[in-house]
């Protein structure tokens, strides 16, 4: 062979072995280009569903500077379940509780309860005044006054205990109280404290009735003292995206909405333990009942009252003031629908024959001529089938949750109206199909995407137990707690203010009144009254 | 390795297609920053569940988790399609999809929360694939059909020096 046809050859060897060992790059070439159409799909579906919503604004930040500006010392009257939780909202939790929950948490990595209140910020306040009937409970809340395992700071002051709320209130160091009494001695504790010049935070429903509520609301008005419902849904995140997508009319108009409570076991039903300790010489059964319609001597009826006074209009508004109130709310952040023209109601007792005077199948319709707007709400205690609460829409349905607890923080999904005018071309073209989402929010998966993959939904119905703030879990009764500091701090208007307290109170008074009297009640707002 | 025209065909093309599955698949991870490994792992069952609660319950093993996967899979995926160190990546990519099998197997008795896209009973495709995989190892096609050729010349050319 000469040489020239060596060279020839050893060429074309040199380009087959190059062939060979690069064949596959070809494929790659197509894998880019098949890569970059479906980008540029998914970014065309982004910008035509709610592409100004997937722009997030940033939310509030957690952590503040204001709570360390000013020392607060702290009471509270009414150291029951939910006592205990607020208490813990503002970093104080009892020895027992801290001493379970870091064990739950040691034998469950995912049980994240205590390593949640131990990353609260330290509100730099103290719990100086406990006061509650029952001296099992007083004395609880004596130890978590002082209990070292706390985010922050060690406690400085070992509480007092009262056993009437009016020495508390007595005491000028206390600054702010905290009631978590049953709901028949909010409106008298309020008033008295806000007389007394203490910023208050009360539990929800804010009254047992109507009346009470006007007052608790002329005086606060009159004495100036920062308010707090609570209501901590209004520090759920959840709530405020709703709220974005409903202002900038994603729904399109909106004439019903239904809100439903889902319960089935007797906890939920207000069925709660009767603690062995509680006797005539541990329990205050006179104070407890002096503010009550009805009064019956101590004994084991009274004892069954003590512990489980949601269940009698009595003490609370059962259904009405204890959920209804929460859901209600909830509506009234989003939507601001304020107090009802009209609102009817009726249910009955149909599962729970224990004695007890609130209905625990019940339902209630609140009606808004003004806005075109119709609420339904209907509870039961004897499913819990999770229907979620659904804001109705021509162009789009907004489905939240699907347990209807206080302060659910589960997710929510909107999903175009297949009849919708403000999607009709999108939905013509096929870019929106009405069978599926377009928006979920599901907290804590860092799912917050207009593209809804079939994780993300499952997510979203899964719900996990914690409210996020800038991917940071928190629990929102803390929150609420802080945002009601900062407010006496810094001398504003925290979320649930009196004015959004009168709200939940009427309305729940209306459907309340009216299933208690079986007619439709009328708001007046000129006189403040209900017709 | 003596393979016919047909089997050197047969077994690229499998190569190539594993390869493209897994780039894909760490690729869709890395430009949805929404992605999570938490949602997988928190539906875990058998042996592995363990592992895989600590792991969520971790944000730093998270984020490790998160990151080993997507860069992970993509790399591996690269390396099968292109051809190079092909016998490593398909080991490794073995290891990731074995991973997953164990981490929730389809084992009788264990439901899982996230439907299933098909219906399996203990084998599974990612049983199937990690099976590909080792298939893959053992017959080799890179030094054929693959940048790995270049590897093979140029070490062969190395030795017709000395």
């Amino acid at each position: 062979m000469s040489n020239k046809n060596k060279e020839l050859n050893k060429t074309s060897l040199e380009r087959r072995e190059l062939l060979k060992g690069l064949a596959t790059v070809p494929v790659l070439g197509a894998f880019l280009v098949a890569l970059w159409q479906k980008m540029r799909m998914d970014a065309l579906k982004k910008s035509n569903l709610l592409s100004n919503l997937i722009q997030e604004k940033t939310p509030p930040a957690v952590v503040s500077d204001l709570s360390n500006t000013q020392h607060l010392n702290l009471g509270i009257i009414g150291y029951g379940g939910r006592g205990h939780h607020l208490v813990r909202g503002a970093g104080f939790a009892t020895p027992e509780w801290t001493e379970r929950t870091a064990n739950n948490a040691r034998e469950n990595k995912l049980d994240k309860a205590f390593k949640t209140f131990m990353s609260q910020q330290d509100l730099n306040c103290s719990l100086i005044g406990v006061c509650d009937l029952f001296d099992v409970r007083a004395k609880e809340g004596i130890q978590a006054s002082t209990n070292e395992i706390r985010p922050g700071t060690k406690p400085i002051q070992k509480a007092t205990r009262y056993h009437h709320y009016k020495e508390l209130l007595a005491n000028d160091e206390i600054d702010a109280v905290i009631i978590a009494t049953p709901d028949h001695w909010h409106a008298q504790i309020i008033i008295d404290a806000a007389k007394a010049g203490k910023h208050v935070y009360c539990e929800k429903g804010l009254t047992r009735t109507f009346d009470e509520a006007i007052k608790v609301y002329d005086t606060v008005k009159e004495t100036g003292i920062v308010f707090q419902l609570g209501h901590q849904n209004r520090q759920v995140e959840a709530n405020d995206k709703a709220k974005q997508i409903i202002d900038q009319g994603l729904l399109g108009p909106v004439n019903l909405v239904e809100l439903t409570t889902n319960r089935n076991s007797p906890w939920g039903a207000w069925v709660w333990d009767i603690h062995p300790e509680g006797n005539a010489s541990t329990i205050d059964w006179d104070t407890f009942q002096e503010q009550a319609p009805h009064k019956i001597p101590f004994g084991d009826e009274a004892l069954k009252r003590f512990f489980r006074w949601r269940c009698w209009y009595d003490y609370g508004t059962g259904l009405s003031g204890d959920l209804f109130s929460h859901d209600f709310d909830a509506l009234n952040q989003i939507m601001e629908i304020g107090i009802p023209k009209f609102a009817s109601s009726s249910g009955g007792i149909y599962f729970y024959k224990d004695g007890r005077d609130v209905p625990d199948v019940w339902n209630a319709t609140l009606e808004y001529p003004e806005k075109d707007l119709t609420v339904l709400y209907s509870a039961t205690l004897s499913s819990n089938d999770p229907r979620g609460n659904r804001i109705m829409g021509h162009d789009a349905t907004m489905m939240m949750g699907g347990h209807a607890g206080g302060g659910s923080v589960h997710g929510f999904i909107v999903t175009a109206d297949s009849e919708s005018t403000q999607y009709k071309e999108r939905l013509e073209k096929g870019i929106i199909n009405a069978k599926y989402p377009i928006y979920t929010y599901s907290p804590g998966s860092k799912q917050i995407d207009g593209v809804t993959s079939a994780t993300s939904r499952y997510f979203a119905s899964k719900g996990l137990l914690y409210t996020y703030k800038e991917g940071k879990r928190v629990d929102p009764t803390h929150l609420h707690i802080k945002d009601w500091l900062d407010s006496i701090r810094n001398s504003s208007q925290p979320k649930c203010n009196i004015e959004m307290a009168l709200h939940e109170a009427v309305s729940c008074s209306m459907a309340t009144e009216s299933y208690l009297t079986g007619r439709r009640i009328e708001w007046d707002p000129v006189n403040r009254k209900l017709i | 390795m003596n393979y016919s025209r047909f089997q050197l065909i047969s077994l690229t093309v499998l190569r190539v297609l594993v390869g493209w599955h897994f780039l894909y698949e760490g690729i869709s991870k890395l430009i949805n920053p929404y992605w999570s490994s938490a949602a997988y792992l928190l539906d875990s069952k058998w042996l592995l569940s363990g592992v895989a609660e600590t792991i969520v319950a971790s944000p730093t093993l998270l984020t490790i988790s998160d990151n080993v996967n997507m860069w992970g899979l993509t790399l591996i995926g690269l390396l099968l399609l292109l051809g190079l160190f092909s016998r490593y990546a398909a080991v490794a990519g073995a290891v990731f999809v074995l991973l997953y099998y164990f981490f929730a197997p389809p084992f009788l008795g264990l439901e899982y929360s996230k439907p299933a896209e098909g219906s399996y009973l203990i084998v599974n495709k990612n049983l199937i694939e990690a099976c590909a995989l080792w298939v893959l190892y053992a017959f080799p096609t890179s030094q054929i059909i693959g940048l790995d050729r270049f590897f093979q010349v140029a070490n062969k050319s190395g030795d017709d020096h000395e």
